[in-house]
């Protein structure tokens, strides 16, 4: 990051737009001028696996981020996050989404879901210098979906003070790859996440 | 990003692409008029974006039955003239390599690009098989991309490249850079050529007879054989000069890197970026010697890079092909550099690349830095193993659950054990068949192999065999097995042909049982029963699978028939567009909580909360299998349908 760059690890589960939330930061960044490298896995995503994408700013070749070597980890489910540890530092930023998408297989497996509130929040809090829960949820449904979830958390990544691109930026490339009835609604969910990150 | 941008975009605006988008822009500039393929992952969105750009491009494009057909599509259309694409992924390549062996004999006089995705550490696949080692066998040329920007220019040069030395090429993906997305700057566009007759989109060319080079009979084979050889032995001096080959070179920047200095790298593909990434940031001085083009290798290339060198690591994934190459080079010319590869375990054998890999390895050598494990903290370590883990299941409401719960209720009431139950499966979304309550995946090797699977299996053993195949996967080779069976006098084999009307599992491509071909005009629909028919199996059941009752029965009779039986279970893919809503089902007071739908059923759209059995409406597709299998009739469409 000292060096001009931003390595992002985005997570959460199939459906919630973690795709074209990544590439409206990478063309933010490459509009910017920067290099940026993304990994997208493609697979089973629909199926209710779980989907992650990697986004390199800077001087990389390779579209993978190093372990412990992540800026941000942007959630977008929260045990999606815990699964996701292994790219943070101490000081990596961590931006999410507090309502869960509890995997359909634990009524079978007997497997339990964590408590967000009393487990998840404060063990990511004792433990990283900078996280920020939202209710991306409810700032979607806000803003006039809960499709626009993932503008929400764009906008929330756009409150750090450490990264590279603006809010204008991530406006001007969401515009580029969403239908224009939908401006005004995702424009809402951004500077809704942005807030909510700022306050 | 729209495909209007893809198709249109002009020489010089820079774009955000995926590597497979890349490909198509390559295809789309290189001017292919012929493009066919078998959807596989990761090459998947290549097909999705042709069928529906191709006849805006002047271009043929089918989805084919499989990928041996694919690649024979593509190689007459080379040899008629005409510039040909396939694409598949690396397992394609097994079903097409019969034909595609032969096409480098018969050579091509349009270009030909043959594009494979390979797949290391299995994202997506049942092995992580190396296309290189294809290349070396057919002896065909590879060349090797490592971003989306030189997968389009790659493509390019390929068809120029095919077309000099008369030969298909290979462009070798793999995962990371198939899947990889970034800026790519566009180049020219061929202007499109004439207007067609009414309702065709491509142009046609012309096949000039010449048995001698296309009919291998072994009278030819022997001649076309040393032709191939001599073409091959030609493009290594090619290889030299290539400027896909290249030296990136890293300026040593004080005491001790001047001494790592004194290394090099060989590398190719995807491993070539966690390479450089590794050296650049951790400025160890070393060059890299790049490879695009890395078969046939050139020795003087080789030779050039590693005459100073006091030590070579070659930076590859899966397997050592290059460093065998390497190996032989330096044995040849009797220089003894050590190299540091797979083959002396400085390097894992197995799965990608990453940058700590490559820098824990390189270390091994130079030992530059200190390895420490970051190590959880206790709470971070207790919150990671408290989650649940998130895997794949089977839709709600997808036809395959209810076939799997049939055909286990039915050996269930025949009294027939699950160890004398043997599932042949195959690939699809099916396979997800092998979690628990299901376990309906005992064996598989490949596409198709069910059938033939359960034909072994039917003379081995006296257990019940059931083999599990899609539509799309029956067409594209479970026919021949089948027939197989019927000939051979199969006893005690179920086959059950899972017809959910879609290529589910790479994204709802269509298949030859569909009234639609590959650019979405109107095609002739295969009839399976018709065709099982014809192959002359008499036992043969359609259903719809969510007919329980219905389906249990047809297993138990087809379970205790004495031959081959076939079971056609017909429902819709629940991820197919525009079907009719169906009324969403809930929980009625008279439940008594037995769980069986939780249990038996295992639908991702129930769940127990709070103690209590619980419907999500939001996921509940309405197939109503849970209704009929609740022993109190606790299970009833909603009053408002919602």
């Amino acid at each position: 990051m000292s060096d001009g760059s931003y390595n992002i690890y985005i997570c959460g589960v199939g459906g919630q737009g973690i795709i074209k939330t990544s590439v409206v930061i990478g063309e933010a960044a490459m509009k910017q001028g920067y290099d940026v490298a993304m990994s997208e896995i493609h697979g089973m995503s629909q199926r209710g696996g779980s989907v992650s994408t990697e986004l390199r700013i800077g001087d990389y070749k390779s579209s993978i981020v190093e372990d412990h070597k992540a800026d941000m980890i942007l959630g977008f489910e929260p045990i999606e996050v815990v699964r996701g540890l292994n790219k943070a530092n101490k000081d990596t930023k961590i931006v999410f989404n507090t309502i869960p998408i509890v995997p359909s297989t634990i009524s079978q497996t007997g497997e339990h879901y964590p408590s967000v509130e009393d487990e998840i929040i404060p063990t990511l809090k004792s433990e990283y210098v900078d996280v920020h829960p939202i209710n991306g949820n409810q700032l979607a449904i806000d803003a006039g979906s809960i499709l626009s979830l993932n503008m929400v958390l764009l906008g929330a990544l756009t409150a750090s003070d450490t990264f590279i691109l603006s809010k204008d930026d991530i406006i001007d490339a969401m515009k580029n790859n969403l239908k224009p009835k939908f401006h005004e609604m995702n424009i809402k969910a951004i500077e809704n996440g942005y807030n909510a990150v700022k306050q | 990003m729209s495909y209007e941008t893809l198709m249109n975009g002009e020489k010089g605006d820079k774009l955000f692409l995926l590597g497979n988008e890349a490909a198509v822009r390559g295809a789309f500039e290189a001017g292919v008029k012929v493009a066919a393929t078998y959807p596989g992952t990761p090459s998947s969105e290549i097909g999705n974006i042709l069928s529906v750009t191709a006849k805006n491009k002047g271009m043929y494009f089918e989805f084919s039955a499989n990928e041996k057909t694919a690649m024979e599509v593509a190689a007459t259309a080379a040899v008629s003239n005409l510039r040909s694409f396939t694409f598949m992924k690396h397992v394609g390549m097994n079903v097409a390599s019969d034909s595609t062996m032969t096409t480098a004999y018969s050579g091509v006089k349009a270009g030909m690009v043959i594009l494979v995705a390979d797949d290391p550490s299995t994202f997506s696949s049942q092995n992580e098989q190396d296309t290189r080692n294809f290349a070396r066998q057919a002896n065909i040329p590879i060349l090797e991309p490592s971003s989306p920007q030189e997968v389009k220019d790659m493509m390019v040069y390929a068809y120029k490249l095919s077309e000099e030395i008369e030969l298909p090429v290979i462009v070798r993906t793999t995962t990371r850079v198939s899947h990889m997305r970034g800026p790519v700057t566009l180049g020219e566009m061929p202007k499109l050529e004439e207007e067609y007759a009414p309702g065709e989109y491509w142009p046609r060319g012309h096949f000039e007879k010449d048995p001698s080079q296309y009919v291998p009979v072994p009278a030819n084979a022997l001649d076309m054989h040393t032709v191939l050889v001599n073409k091959i032995d030609a493009l290594e001096k090619y290889a030299f000069d290539s400027e896909l080959n290249k030296i990136y070179h890293f300026d040593s920047l004080d005491a001790q890197t001047d001494l790592y200095g004194n290394y090099g790298v060989i590398s190719s593909s995807s491993a070539f970026n966690y390479a450089y990434d590794v050296i650049n940031k951790d400025n160890l001085g070393m060059d890299i010697l790049k490879l695009g083009l890395s078969y046939p290798v050139s020795e003087d290339l080789i030779l050039d890079f590693v005459k100073d060198l006091n030590g070579i690591f070659i930076v590859e994934e899966v397997d050592p092909i290059l460093e065998r190459a390497v190996l032989a080079i330096l044995g040849e010319n009797g220089l003894d550099i050590p190299v540091y590869g797979k083959r002396n375990g400085i390097f894992p054998q197995v799965h990608e690349y990453s940058q700590d890999v490559v820098k824990e390895s390189f270390n091994l050598v130079l030992d530059y830095y200190e390895f420490t494990e970051i190590e959880d903290s206790p709470s971070i370590k207790e919150l990671k193993e408290s989650i649940p883990l998130r895997q794949p299941t089977l839709c709600a409401g997808c036809p395959h659950r209810s076939a799997y719960y049939s055909i286990g209720k039915a050996a269930e009431e025949l009294e027939i054990p699950e160890s004398e139950m043997i599932y042949a499966s195959d690939i699809g979304c099916y396979t997800l068949g092998i979690s628990p309550p299901y376990n309906a995946a005992d064996y598989l090797l490949s596409m198709g192999s069910s059938i033939g699977d359960g034909c072994g299996f039917s003379k081995a053993t006296d257990q019940h065999v059931c083999s599990f195949i899609g539509d799309s996967t029956f067409f594209h080779s479970g026919i021949a097995p089948l027939i197989n069976a019927v000939h051979n006098n199969n006893k005690n084999l179920v086959v059950t042909i899972l017809d959910n009307r879609i290529t589910a599992m790479t994204g709802g491509q269509p298949n030859p049982g569909l009234p639609v071909d590959g650019v979405g005009d109107e095609a002739p629909a295969i009839n399976i029963e018709k065709l099982v028919e014809a192959i002359g199996v008499e036992f043969i059941r359609t259903t719809n699978p969510h007919s329980i009752r219905k389906t249990i029965d047809i297993y138990k009779e087809a379970l205790s028939y004495d031959g081959v039986s076939v079971v056609i279970t017909q429902f819709p893919c629940t991820l197919i567009k525009g079907q009719r809503k169906r009324k969403k089902m809930e929980i009625q007071d008279n439940c008594t909580k037995c769980l069986n739908c939780v249990t038996e059923l295992a639908c991702p759209a129930i769940s127990i909360i709070d103690g209590d059995v619980v419907i999500d409406s939001n996921m509940c597709f309405g197939c109503v299998a849970c209704a009929q299998i609740c022993p109190e009739k606790a299970i009833k469409a909603k009053k408002d349908g919602e």
